[in-house]
């Protein structure tokens, strides 16, 4: 490998870190995904001026050209329109798609490698290097399948509810083990070439065998952590490749997933292991079954004028607002009370939506400007002066018994201090309890009004209300 | 003088690190955006694609299994800073508006 190749390589990895960086905040944003691509065309190029020779060492020529052209367009071909005709809502699922992606590429290479590199084990198959080429693999191709999982239930191709079966961890974890045991095997003795595609088709089966008993709540950690898989994968071969470039790249992906999944396990007050293990979802609660509770309702005419009376409101949307395609009818709302000198702000949850920062997106596609989506931690010292918190497809978020009930399964979970609001109003289309089963004590105060309807509907009406009374 | 895999687990020590320092600071806003553009960089893999399938004497096997890691991980840069863009584009201050 040339020596300009790895100067332009040492640039590459310069501006993955400052794209990176420059996510820090919106309005460097745009420059941190222009320094990303910029860094990976550089390092494409690189690659092919500086391609090793056959003997590893020395300068030598690409081979096989219509195989890799054939593969950039078809690459390409696919991967324009996905990035622009993909909507917003279904950003999780093109996120899983692209961990499998990545991680199946990464668990081919290692693939290839591994038999292509078999004439010369003794030399090229040393433990170290066969101990990242087995991570690489194992990595790359339980993380392809569970991903495709993870898509499966954000799609609602597979069911969003835990699958679960008897003695499951048991199973996975013997899955695992020998997976595992496989994997040391191939380590000491790399020429064991048949114990390969046992190998891999044990990750494969673990990686799908892994995602199913979680739930659809539970996807933006998921997430979180596949992503992270992928990027050490793409670590692992910058150890059997030994290129310090793809061990950078891939470290910063393994460090960002695993930080977005400690925020969202800490945002649901719940641990990897009971995450991964647990099968949330399966815990019923049979509380409140019993006593009829009783809550008030109000119309839409009455819900505009509490708010046309607000001087703040803080809107809490969840992941059923984008379900009802209510995004554009809350930027209008948004608008209508604005210029009615009402302050508003929105609330915004970290596990709001099916990914980490998913809702943020939402909003910020209908237009609603940045600096009014504000965090969970940051807005929960607002409720108590706020006159109206309007919750719109929010449930297990806002409801106080986190904070209050220890017996419920939410309990320790942060929440939007919408309680503390002087008047509450819930956007939901009946009293049947939200997606984790557990009634919602919110739904029973004194100051609380139900507005029942579908999201964008109910919104609509809102606006509707709101001129009329101006006129009048 | 330390081998190539010493040299590799220092590097990776460090970058990992720096990941998470970085990754720290990104406001919450971008979590989906930052997840995209982690995504599209991990793409990286490419330059391994390239490598194998490229390769003088590379195997048919070899081959078949790089063209298709070459056409995923295209897909996930091409698609990654695509997407990553049009959606850090949406994020507005209120005065930037019409």
């Amino acid at each position: 490998m040339t020596h300009l190749t790895q100067y332009i390589y040492i640039i590459s990895a310069a501006l993955f870190i400052l794209s990176l960086k420059w996510m820090n905040h919106p309005a460097s944003s745009r420059r941190g995904v222009i320094a990303g691509g910029t860094g990976m065309v550089l390092a494409i190029l690189g690659t092919f001026i500086g391609f090793p020779g056959a003997d590893g060492v020395g300068i030598g020529f690409v081979h096989n050209w219509p195989w890799i052209i054939t593969a950039f367009v078809i690459g390409t071909v696919v991967g324009v329109p996905i990035a622009y005709i993909m909507p917003m809502t279904a950003v999780p699922q093109r996120t899983a798609l692209s961990h499998a992606c990545g991680a199946l590429a990464a668990a081919l290479v290692g693939t290839a490698e591994f038999y292509q590199r078999q004439p010369h084990a003794d030399t090229e198959l040393r433990a170290f290097i066969m101990v990242a080429l087995v991570i690489e693999t194992l990595l790359g191709y339980l993380t392809f399948t569970g991903s495709l999982m993870a898509m499966g239930k954000l799609q609602e191709v597979l069911p969003q509810r835990p699958i679960t079966y008897r003695n499951q961890n048991a199973v996975n974890f013997l899955l695992f083990a020998i997976a595992a045991g496989l994997a040391i095997r191939l380590a000491i003795v790399p020429t064991d070439t048949f114990l390969f595609p046992i190998f891999a088709a044990l990750a494969l089966l673990f990686g799908v065998l892994l995602i199913i008993p979680i739930g659809g709540a539970d996807m933006p950690t998921v997430i979180a952590i596949l992503n992270s898989y992928a990027g050490l994968s793409a670590c692992a071969m910058g150890f059997v490749l030994n290129s310090r470039l793809l061990v950078v790249a891939g470290a910063l992906d393994g460090s960002s997933g695993l930080i977005l999944s400690i925020i969202m396990c800490k945002a649901m007050n719940r641990s990897f292991t009971n995450v991964l293990f647990g099968a949330f979802g399966q815990v019923q609660m049979s509380t409140g079954k019993a006593e009829h509770r009783t809550y008030r309702s109000a119309s839409a005419e009455e819900a505009a004028s509490v708010l046309e009376a607000a001087s703040s409101v803080i809107i809490v949307p969840g992941y059923g607002l984008a379900v009802a395609q209510a995004q554009h009818k809350i930027r209008e709302l948004y608008d209508s009370l604005t210029r009615r000198g009402v302050d508003v702000k929105f609330g915004i949850h970290p596990v709001a939506g099916r990914m980490p920062g998913h809702m943020n997106v939402l909003m910020a596609e209908a237009d609603i400007p940045y600096d009014k989506l504000v965090e969970m931690d940051e807005i929960n010292g607002d409720f108590p002066q706020c006159d109206v918190a309007l919750v719109i497809g929010a449930n297990d978020v806002t409801n106080p018994k986190a904070r209050t009930d220890k017996g419920s399964p939410i309990y320790g979970m942060p929440i939007l201090d919408v309680d503390k609001a002087r008047t509450v109003m819930v956007i939901k289309r009946s009293m049947n309890p939200g997606f984790a089963g557990i009634d919602n004590d919110l739904y029973y105060m004194d100051k609380t009004l139900m507005l029942f309807g579908d999201a964008k509907a109910f919104v609509s009406e809102l606006i509707k209300e709101l001129p009329a009374r101006v006129a009048a | 003088m330390p081998t190539d895999v010493e040299l590799e687990l220092f590097v990776f020590m460090l970058a990992t690190f720096l990941g998470l320092e970085i990754i720290r600071k990104v406001s919450p806003l971008l979590h989906t955006p930052l997840m995209s553009l982690t995504n599209a960089i991990s793409a990286i893999s490419v330059v391994g694609a390239i490598l194998v399938t490229g390769a003088e004497g590379a195997t048919f096997l070899s081959k078949v299994l790089g063209f298709i890691a070459i056409t995923a991980v295209v897909t996930n840069i091409v698609s990654g800073f695509l997407i990553t863009d049009r959606m850090v584009k949406m994020f507005k201050r209120r005065e930037e508006k019409k």
